[in-house]
């Protein structure tokens, strides 16, 4: 357990733990809406934030988390009210801040490439106490949110339109959804890079759904799989020099190959289970749907 | 049941609605008084849908008015007392979840924020009993069959006890067993003074069910009055109706038109 001594292996492995819950705690929603790739196109965009923090020499997590938000915010708006060509606004919206955040960032005399390529793929050993803090009270917000109202955002999630009908407050909650996947976003950026942000998102949750019935199994279960990867991913970067972030991500995918085998026969047994309840249904219920006035002969 | 109300639970008046630049919508009167069961009949195109999404307030009118148990539309706020069941095909998103899951999502228009109550769980209950889809309650909605579906769309808006169903083409590929089990859930709700607006394309099994029929042609209504006589054949899906009117032409229905 040699791994716990340095102060900065501490630092990295609560930030890991905080991404591995927030991540899929918000990518559980993005995948339910069909959006799975709305983390990548935030990746891009805080990019520029990246690059704003270091040429106004401010840290540049919380800078990334402001213009993240902004993008999120830009973004959820061209897809409530955005006409025919929504995803050509949403490309100039990621290319851009991919664009910005590069220039930004070579213009700031503190800044250079390898910086960025720390932000781009996580570092752990750069995690300083300021980030800690400020992923800490980032992934409260995460979690108060995709916990407190798990069952209105389920709603919307699930059907946008009904959710509108029960007079839920949608379009604010569809604002909250995308500002908390920003917020996410800016929180696993030191440990899975930005690019790879997407990725902790949804890699989880696909995973689980293999097994899982349920809304609440499926976060449950993408949740410990989340920590679990970025928990081991971190460990292994410490022995090995490898960045923290592929390795976090290539962990992740290796559970969803290894539990897509394993529902493999769990979904044969459930298929005839059902078959089962089918012909048991039918059983109760074909003699009580012919009534003897529809003049056909009851069994 | 309750004392009949003096307003109609809904009350449309000269309803103009066009989605883009064509006119979907031109002039439509719809009443469904309390307790009354009325389906909304017409072609692809005649504007059903636009004409019951209007009247939940997600299509904008251009012009008339409308109001909800005598509560002008904008202003009406008690949406628990409408259940919506909208045109699906599925109950299904991106995530796996639970017949129970979906069906209490009915719920949230009662209770928007805080915590379920036992009353909550036990109207999701008694929600998911009343279309036979209680012992599936736990069972992932992608493992249903597409008439298990709209059943549980049904329990979804059956959970918050409404006192007016809107259901858009709720029979829409429904097996026969199925049609059956919805037909007899809505006849309990009707019994207890539920009223009901339904978008359809064919009466089928519901036809015994409905007191008034609306029919509606490029976006005028053309009827409105007892439903159509069906017998026998004619209340077969893909049948196309063809009925003698007071209007020379005759009125289309059915699927073919």
């Amino acid at each position: 357990m040699d791994f716990l001594e340095p102060a900065f292996m501490q630092r990295a492995l609560l930030a890991a733990v905080l991404v591995g819950i927030t991540a899929p705690a918000v990518g559980i929603y993005l995948v339910q809406r069909r959006q799975a790739l709305m983390g990548d196109g935030i990746g891009h965009v805080a990019m520029t934030g990246v690059g704003l923090g270091f040429l106004l020499n401010s840290n540049p997590v919380w800078m990334a988390t402001l213009v993240a938000v902004a993008g999120s915010v830009a973004m959820e708006l061209i897809r409530a009210y955005g006409k025919t060509r929504g995803d050509l606004a949403l490309a100039l919206l990621f290319y851009g801040g991919m664009a910005g955040g590069v220039l930004l960032i070579n213009l700031s005399p503190t800044g250079s490439n390898a910086n960025l390529t720390s932000y781009l793929f996580g570092s752990l050993s750069t995690v300083s106490t300021e980030d800690v803090t400020a992923i800490s009270i980032l992934a409260a917000f995460v979690v108060l949110v995709t916990v407190g109202l798990r069952r209105q955002l389920f709603a919307i999630s699930q059907d946008e339109e009904f959710a509108r009908v029960t007079g839920l407050p949608v379009r604010a909650l569809n604002l909250l959804i995308a500002v908390t996947a920003a917020v996410t976003v800016t929180v696993a950026m030191r440990v899975v890079g930005l690019l790879l942000v997407s990725a902790l998102m949804v890699v989880p949750v696909a995973a689980a759904q293999q097994l899982s019935k349920s809304f609440r199994a499926t976060f449950v279960l993408a949740v410990a799989t989340g920590v679990t990867v970025t928990l081991a991913g971190t460990v292994t970067s410490y022995y090995q020099d490898v960045p923290p972030g592929a390795t976090i991500v290539l962990y992740a995918i290796g559970i969803f190959v290894v539990l897509t085998l394993l529902a493999a026969p769990l979904a044969r047994r459930r298929a005839r289970a059902a078959e089962q309840a089918a012909a048991d249904c039918d059983a109760r219920c074909v003699p009580t749907t012919r009534q003897p006035k529809d003049d056909v002969k009851v069994l | 049941m309750a004392a009949p109300e003096p307003a109609p639970v809904i009350s449309v008046r000269g309803a103009t609605a066009a989605l883009g630049a064509r006119p979907v919508l031109r002039g439509v009167d719809l009443t469904v008084h309390h307790g009354e069961v009325v389906a909304l009949l017409g072609a692809n195109g005649s504007g059903k849908s636009t004409a019951v999404r209007s009247v939940i307030g997600q299509v904008p009118l251009t012009g008339g008015r409308i109001e909800l148990f005598g509560t002008e539309q904008k202003r009406f706020r008690d949406w628990a007392r409408v259940g919506y069941v909208p045109q699906r095909t599925t109950a299904a998103s991106g995530v796996p979840a639970t017949v129970r899951e979906v069906v209490s999502a009915g719920r949230l228009a009662r209770r928007r924020f805080g915590w379920t109550t036992k009353e909550d769980r036990a109207a999701v209950e008694r929600a998911m009993e009343l279309v036979g889809l209680a012992d599936r309650a736990k069972d992932s909605v992608t493992a249903l069959s597409g008439g298990q579906h709209q059943r549980v769309l049904i329990a979804r808006a059956l959970a918050s006890e409404p006192d007016l169903l809107i259901m858009d083409e709720p029979m829409a590929g429904v097996d026969l067993g199925s049609q059956e089990i919805l037909a007899a859930t809505l006849r309990e709700q009707v019994a207890e003074g539920t009223s009901v607006l339904l978008v359809l394309h064919e009466l089928g099994a519901l036809e015994p069910l409905i007191d008034r029929a609306v029919v509606l042609r490029d976006g005028c209504v053309v009827h409105d009055g007892p439903p159509p006589e069906a017998l026998g054949q004619h209340a077969l899906p893909g049948h196309d109706h063809v009925h003698p009117h007071a209007a020379d032409e005759p009125l289309r229905t059915g699927l073919l038109t």
